[in-house]
Order: structure tokens, then C-alpha cells, then sequence
């Protein structure tokens, strides 16, 4: 008896990893800027997303990382087998677009949260770039996954400072069940860009593909589904502090509206050193953390998808699209950062827009997939899952299609 | 025609003429039947309306880019037939093994040449391509002329198998002995180039092709694959075969895949296996995996300590299959104590009656079957071994751990 429930712990850990991370990286410089201004806007009030956010989330997650352990491939590699190749090429212009673009907006990240403690831009970067690049080619999968999980643990950086900040934590409670809607169109645009940014193409990809790495298989799903669903619990556990954080330390005197993530943290500084200093940290380590994982999950992708040699255990002579493509997608995103006059904002918005109109065609690839007989055998969605995965992908490409619409509209503006 | 190859991509699409030179419909897909020949496209598939016809391939006169001409326009229905290989539908996009070049390729197109065979022209499948140049031929097929694109295309670089290096991938039996797919070039290819080959497919591939290779193959290639994917792999197998392939390891290494299993299927493939190396197998087992116990196997050789250099030939001539990794001889007492350890090399500059007592290492260095794991392997740097002997509680000497051992678990770390 205790051997086998030893077992089962033991299994547990093995497959920890692909879900947590996923789920992490989609709190990247992007995410914790859509959250704290949704505090610093409207302070509580938009707390109650956050229930349905992550049950969507989940429903998107649970059939990647299940596609991922039935089949033993990735999704690209299913999108080529299934769709072929030019649909696989379309999909995969598109997903090197809109992640050049969240490549761009983490290096971002990392320059404005390293400029909080005084550092450079024109040093924080370069260094980084480099760190991030020779960390992945360099490193093993299982080296760097366990740095990856020590990054996560990170996050919990936020959830000190939301507590440091001393929020209301009676209405914190009330409004994370209390819907809320108002026609007011900042207010929509706030909720559509909170779900826009939790579901993102290259998450469906990195996912299956770490699930694959992992050789987690049918047999061990149920461990595998555990850790997804915690994976994405705890992603929505953090954005709910730094709404909170935000909420508390800025609504409550005057709500304002924010220019960047780093702005929120300057925000927190009349709570404390501890706070402020927490806050920016956890931006540099998402930012870092996202500025890893991207470049990464879009060059295997493309190299699976395309047929190309992949992997970080291959050398460069063996796979050159592979690295070749991962140096540029890092050297070109991290230098658009220190050219003066490049339009950042505009950048952000058209990746935002391209993404868009990528998720609805990922999402319904994948559920198409997911009921594939020949592929998934005993595992395809039931009738009932297939119901929610349906209601949640028209109610994603909706929304999506708001923010792609309200991009657009801002895009003219600026 | 002065080019003799064709592409795939170029076929696809491509007119059928009866005899009086009116189109019939296009080419939809090709298929090859291997039971019947292995290279040589035995079918068009085309579309006419709604229906498929199919074009045997003594039905055709000519191939070129301009179209099909037919010189027998008798066509049948198509209806499925589990013989065929079909390019578009069982091929393309699929992965497949290239077996010269040891790796896992996705097929983009297939290159055919133009051959003639009694009076007609018909296809033989030449190479696989992959690569930039076949997805170039892909992404714009159909949308420019078929000899532009052969003209654009000629400035990337191509990348090409030949068909006889291919292995196709297909997990379910009953179609593999219909498409006639061989295990030989797997079987040829060594262990360790086929262990990174296992290790890149899907589960149901990894499955299918060690229950189909002989398991001697099949143990050395299992040996040099992952852990975690060692386990997967026997618990997917039928436990016969399974048992089967840990019979043909070495008895350290089916210990350490048998412990990486759950405790009931490890059992289930015990009770199935022959005679010979369970019980060593079953007491290998019992050690713990970072002990001296756990690392070591039971694959050596010890003599009598009053045993001579013929006595030791002798022996060695009979355990033949230990040779490709042995380098050391052990001697023993009468209680099976271990007294001391000959490299093996000495016994070439002795004559026969030479006793091997005086062969052997001035200082005999062993550990006990507890010894921790990082000792083991520091004994190993500090007195450069190539193999360190293990001995129980009364000295018996027990097991042998060699380099080969040490060093896989200097990778794991």
C-alpha cells in the first residue's frame, strides 16, 4: 500500500513542469500589465473575471497537454499531419509574427523593470538577451526546466506584495464573485484585453510540446491533468494580487490610468520599499522568464510544423534552421528595444491584433483534433466537453475579435 | 522527355487523356503496392466528378508535365484497398525513419523517375524529400506553372533520402504485413543510433516496432534508452515479448529497467521469463538502485585461486558472448571468498601453466554490496579501474561493476 501510494506521488513529480510553466509564462510583461491596470482603473471590480478566466483557460490547457500524452506529439506536428503543409506554414508565419511581437514586449519588460533598480536598458538588455539565449542552447531540457520551476515559485513575489499593500480584503472578496458589467467601453475593453491576454496561440504549443518532452503518456494523464489545472489555479491566483495590489495601493487614492507595468510598481511605493521592490521584481522575473519560453516554443513549433531538425541536444550543424531562427527571433527582439523612436505601443497592438486572429483558427484546429478517432482513441472529448469547448472557443474568438477591433481603433490613434 | 524525374507535387493535379486525347479527370493520389513491387507506382488514383477511378499502371502510354495519356481507358470504380500505400493519404506529411542518415524525417514530397516498362511509362519512387526546396515545390504548387516552379526552385539547396533508406512507420500489424514493412533496416542499424531513433517517435511507433523487432535487437537498443521511456515502452508491450527482451539484457540492465517499473508489472514479466537470468535478475533487484549492489551485474568470470593461464583460456573459450566487454578474471577460494582480480591482457605474455595467482593486481581493491553510490564512482577515478568487483558480508564475491556503468551514471547527474 504505501509503495503504491509512493509510486503515485512519485509520478506526480514527474510529470510537474509543462502545466506550472505554461501557466506562469502566461503572467508574462503583457499580463501583469493588463492586471494592474485593470486595478489601478477599477480596483475591485474586475476581480470577478477571474473565476471564468481560468476555468477557459483550463479547458484550453487540459486538451493540449491531453492531445500532448495520447498522441506523443505536438501540435504542430498534428496541424502538419492532419491539415498539411501549407495550412501548417500559414499558422506558423502567422505564430512567428505575434510571438516576435510578445518577444518584443518582454524584452520590454525587462528594461523598464531593471530601470526601477537603477540599471540601463542599454546594459539589462544586451546581457539578458544573451543570458536567455545561451541558457536554452547551452543547457539540457531538464536543466533548464528546473530553472524554469524555480522561476515560478518567484510569482510568489506578488502575492507578498498584495499582502504588504493591505488591501480591502472584504471587497477583494465580495467582487471576486460579484459580476459586474457596465456599458462603459474602457470598461469593456479592460475585460476583453484581461481574457485576450490570459489565452495566447504559442501556449497551446508549448504546452502539448513540453507534455511530449516530458514522455508523460495516456497512462499517466490523470497526475499530468492535476498539475495543469494547478497550473492554471495558481496563474489566476497571482493575477488576483496584483489587481489587488494595484487596486489598493492606487485606486484607493485617485484611479488613474497606467503607462507600463513599471508604472504600477512606481505606484506601490508610498506602501513600502518591500512592496515596490517585490512588484518589480517579479516583472523582471516574468519578463525574463516569458523572454525564455517564447523564442523557444515558436522555434520548435516552426521546426516540427516545417520538418526541420529541432531540439537543444542537437548541434548547430545538425539543426542551423533551428538555432538560426532562435538567435534571430532574440537578437532582433531584444534590439528593437534600444533603437530611440521605434513605436513600442504600436508594435505591442499589431502583435496583439495578429493574435487575435490566430486563436480562433489554433482553437478550432484543436478541437477538431482533439475528436479525431484515429489520433486520440478512448480519449476524445465527450459530448458534454465538446458542448463547453465550443461555447469557450466562440466566446474567446468574440471577445478576441473585440480586442482586435479595439486594437485596430487604437492603432489609428496612435 | 529529356528530365526523367517527376515530383510528386507535379503529378498531383495532373491531366488524364483517353485515347482520342479528352481529359478524363486529374490525378487526386498515387499508390504503391509493395506485396506486389516495392518501388513501381501500381496505381493513379483520379478524380472525375465526384467518383474516383483508378489507373492501373499498365494503362498508361506516356507521363510528362503536360499530362497523362492512356493507352487502355478500361478504368474501375476506386474503392479502398488496404494493400495500397497511398502517397497523399499513408506518406506525405508523415513521419518516417531514415535509416542512413539515423533520424526521424517528415516527408514534404516524393521524387519519381520516368521509367518505360513494356511499352508504356510507369513511376518508380526514387527519393524522399524534405527540406526547404520540397516545401518551396508545396507552397506553390498549383498556384505557377509546373516548369517555373522547376526552374525558381533549382536555387535551394535540395534534400533528398532514397526510398531504400526509409523505413515507414505504421502501428497496426495487420496493415504492416499488408504493405509488406520490414524491420531489416532497423535490425542493421546500431543499438544506440535506433534507442535515439525510439526515443524521438510516438508511444504506439515506439510499441510497434519492438514488437516486431527480433528481440535480441530489441534488448541492445532498449539498454540505451531512456529511463522513463524504457518503462513505457515494456509496459505497452504483451508481457511475453516483453519478458523476451529482458531475457536478452544483461542482467544489471534488465534489473535497472525492471526497477523502474510498477512493482506488479515488473512481476508479471519476472514469472514470464526463461530460466537462465531470472534469479540473478530477481536478486539484482533487491539492491538499491544508488548502492554498489544496484550498479553492478553478475556477467563475470572467477576461477579457483589454483588456476592456471590455460585453465582461464579454457573458460573463456566457453562463455564466448562475455568477450566484447570483459577485461578483467576474478579468483576465488574454496568458500567463494574473492582473493583476487588478473587483467585479463596478462594472459597473453604467459604460457599455460603459468598460475594466474601471480597475474594478478598488487593491491585488490572491491567494495561491499552497500557501498554508496559516489564512492563507487570515486574509487573508479582515483584508481583509474575499468572494473571494480563486489563482494557480500562473508567476502563472496557477488557481482562486477564496470566503467560502462560508471560512466552512465556520470551522465545522469
Amino acid at each position: 500500500m504505501w509503495k503504491r501510494s509512493r509510486y503515485k506521488i512519485a509520478v506526480f513529480f514527474a510529470v510537474i513542469g509543462p502545466g506550472l510553466i505554461t501557466a506562469n509564462v502566461d503572467n508574462d510583461a503583457g499580463g501583469i500589465f493588463t492586471y494592474s491596470q485593470a486595478g489601478a482603473k477599477w480596483g475591485y471590480l474586475p476581480l470577478w473575471t477571474l473565476i471564468p478566466i481560468t476555468l477557459l483557460l483550463i479547458v484550453t490547457q487540459e486538451m493540449c497537454s491531453r492531445m500532448g500524452a495520447v498522441t506523443g506529439k505536438g501540435l504542430s506536428d498534428l496541424i502538419r499531419e492532419e491539415f498539411g503543409l501549407r495550412t501548417t506554414f500559414f499558422v506558423m508565419t502567422a505564430l512567428v509574427v505575434v510571438n516576435y511581437g510578445n518577444i518584443v514586449s518582454e524584452f520590454a519588460g525587462i528594461a523598464s523593470s531593471l530601470e526601477l533598480f537603477g540599471i540601463s536598458r542599454y546594459l539589462s538588455v544586451p546581457v539578458c538577451a544573451f543570458a536567455v539565449w545561451y541558457l536554452v542552447v547551452k543547457g539540457t531540457y531538464r536543466s533548464v526546466e528546473k530553472i524554469f520551476l524555480v522561476s515560478c515559485t518567484i510569482y510568489v513575489t506578488y502575492i507578498i506584495s498584495g499582502i504588504l499593500i493591505k488591501p480591502d480584503w472584504k471587497q477583494a472578496v465580495i467582487y471576486s464573485v460579484r459580476p459586474v458589467l457596465m456599458l462603459e467601453p474602457s470598461y469593456i475593453s479592460m475585460l476583453v484585453a484581461m481574457v485576450g491576454t490570459s489565452i495566447a496561440p504559442w501556449m497551446q504549443f508549448y504546452l502539448q510540446a513540453a507534455v511530449v518532452e516530458k514522455g508523460i503518456t495516456a497512462k499517466e494523464y490523470a497526475q499530468s491533468r492535476i498539475e495543469v489545472i494547478l497550473g492554471c489555479v495558481l496563474t489566476d491566483v497571482v493575477a488576483f494580487f496584483i489587481i489587488v495590489a494595484c487596486a489598493g495601493a492606487i485606486w484607493a487614492h485617485g484611479p488613474r490610468d497606467i503607462k507600463d507595468a513599471a508604472d504600477a510598481a512606481v505606484g506601490l511605493k508610498p506602501f513600502g520599499q518591500y512592496a515596490y521592490f517585490l512588484f518589480s521584481a517579479g516583472l523582471f522575473n516574468a519578463s525574463f522568464f516569458a523572454a525564455c519560453i517564447l523564442p523557444l516554443s515558436t522555434t520548435y513549433s516552426v521546426c516540427e510544423g516545417l520538418g526541420f531538425e529541432s531540439g537543444v541536444n542537437k548541434r548547430f550543424s545538425e539543426a542551423p534552421v533551428f538555432y538560426w531562427l532562435y538567435t534571430f527571433l532574440i537578437a532582433i527582439g531584444s534590439a528593437v528595444i534600444l533603437i530611440s523612436g521605434f513605436n513600442l505601443v504600436k508594435m505591442i497592438l499589431l502583435s496583439q491584433v495578429i493574435n487575435g486572429v490566430l486563436l480562433p483558427f489554433i482553437l478550432i484546429f484543436m478541437i477538431l483534433l482533439i475528436n479525431k478517432q484515429k489520433l486520440m482513441h478512448e480519449w476524445t472529448n465527450s459530448r458534454f466537453y465538446n458542448f463547453v469547448a465550443w461555447a469557450s472557443v466562440a466566446l474567446m474568438i468574440g471577445l478576441t475579435m473585440a480586442l482586435v477591433a479595439l486594437s485596430i481603433q487604437d492603432m489609428m490613434r496612435t | 522527355m529529356v528530365d526523367q524525374r517527376l515530383f510528386f507535387t507535379e503529378l498531383l493535379g495532373l491531366k488524364v487523356f483517353d485515347l482520342k486525347g479528352r481529359t478524363l479527370g486529374v490525378v487526386k493520389d498515387a499508390a504503391i503496392v509493395p506485396l506486389l513491387d516495392p518501388v513501381r507506382v501500381d496505381r493513379y488514383l483520379i478524380g472525375s466528378g465526384a467518383a474516383w477511378l483508378t489507373v492501373r499502371h499498365d494503362q498508361v502510354r506516356s507521363i510528362s508535365l503536360d499530362g497523362i495519356h492512356l493507352r487502355d481507358e478500361n478504368l474501375t470504380p476506386y474503392h479502398s484497398d488496404e494493400y495500397m500505400l497511398r502517397v497523399v493519404r499513408d506518406l506525405l506529411d508523415q513521419q518516417i525513419i531514415d535509416a542512413q542518415g539515423r533520424k526521424v524525417v517528415r516527408v514534404t514530397d516524393v521524387t519519381f523517375e520516368i521509367q518505360q516498362e513494356n511499352g508504356g511509362e510507369v513511376l518508380w519512387v526514387l527519393d524522399i524529400d524534405i527540406g526547404l526546396r520540397a516545401i518551396f515545390r508545396r507552397l506553390v504548387r498549383g498556384l505557377l506553372p509546373r516548369p517555373w516552379i522547376r526552374r525558381l526552385q533549382v536555387k535551394i539547396p535540395p534534400h533528398s533520402i532514397r526510398w531504400e533508406f526509409c523505413n515507414i512507420l505504421e502501428p497496426d500489424p495487420q496493415r504492416r504485413l499488408r504493405l509488406n514493412i520490414s524491420n531489416r533496416l532497423l535490425e542493421g542499424m546500431h543499438p544506440a543510433d535506433l534507442a535515439d531513433i525510439v526515443e524521438d517517435l510516438t508511444p504506439e511507433h515506439r510499441e510497434a516496432i519492438f514488437e516486431n523487432i527480433d528481440s535480441e535487437v530489441a534488448a541492445d537498443a532498449l539498454s540505451e534508452v531512456d529511463p522513463g521511456i524504457q518503462a513505457s515502452i515494456l509496459e505497452s508491450l504483451e508481457t511475453e515479448k516483453a519478458a523476451d527482451i529482458v531475457g536478452e539484457m544483461a542482467p544489471d540492465e534488465a534489473a535497472d529497467v525492471l526497477a523502474e517499473l510498477e512493482q506488479e508489472t515488473s512481476d508479471e514479466i519476472l514469472e514470464e521469463m526463461e530460466h537462465d537470468p531470472k534469479e540473478e535478475v530477481r536478486e539484482l533487484l533487491e539492491f538499491k538502485e544508488d548502492s554498489a549492489g544496484g550498479m553492478m551485474n553478475t556477467e563475470y568470470i572467477a576461477l579457483t585461486d589454483n588456476a592456471t593461464v590455460a585453465d582461464a583460456i579454457r573458460v573463456l573459450k566457453s562463455n564466448e558472448e562475455l568477450m566484447e566487454t570483459l577485461n578483467t578474471l576474478f579468483l576465488v577460494d574454496g568458500q567463494e571468498r574473492l582473493t583476487a582480480a588478473v587483467p585479463l591482457a596478462r594472459l597473453f605474455l604467459h604460457d599455460g601453466g603459468t598460475p594466474l595467482r601471480s597475474l594478478a593486481v598488487e593491491t585488490l581493491i572491491d567494495v561491499p554490496v552497500q557501498e554508496d553510490r559516489d564512492r563507487v564512482t570515486e574509487l573508479f577515478d582515483k584508481y583509474n579501474l575499468l572494473a571494480l568487483p563486489v563482494v557480500d558480508n562473508d567476502r563472496k564475491l557477488t557481482g562486477v561493476i564496470t566503467a560502462d556503468d560508471i560512466i552512465s551514471v556520470l551522465r545522469e547527474k
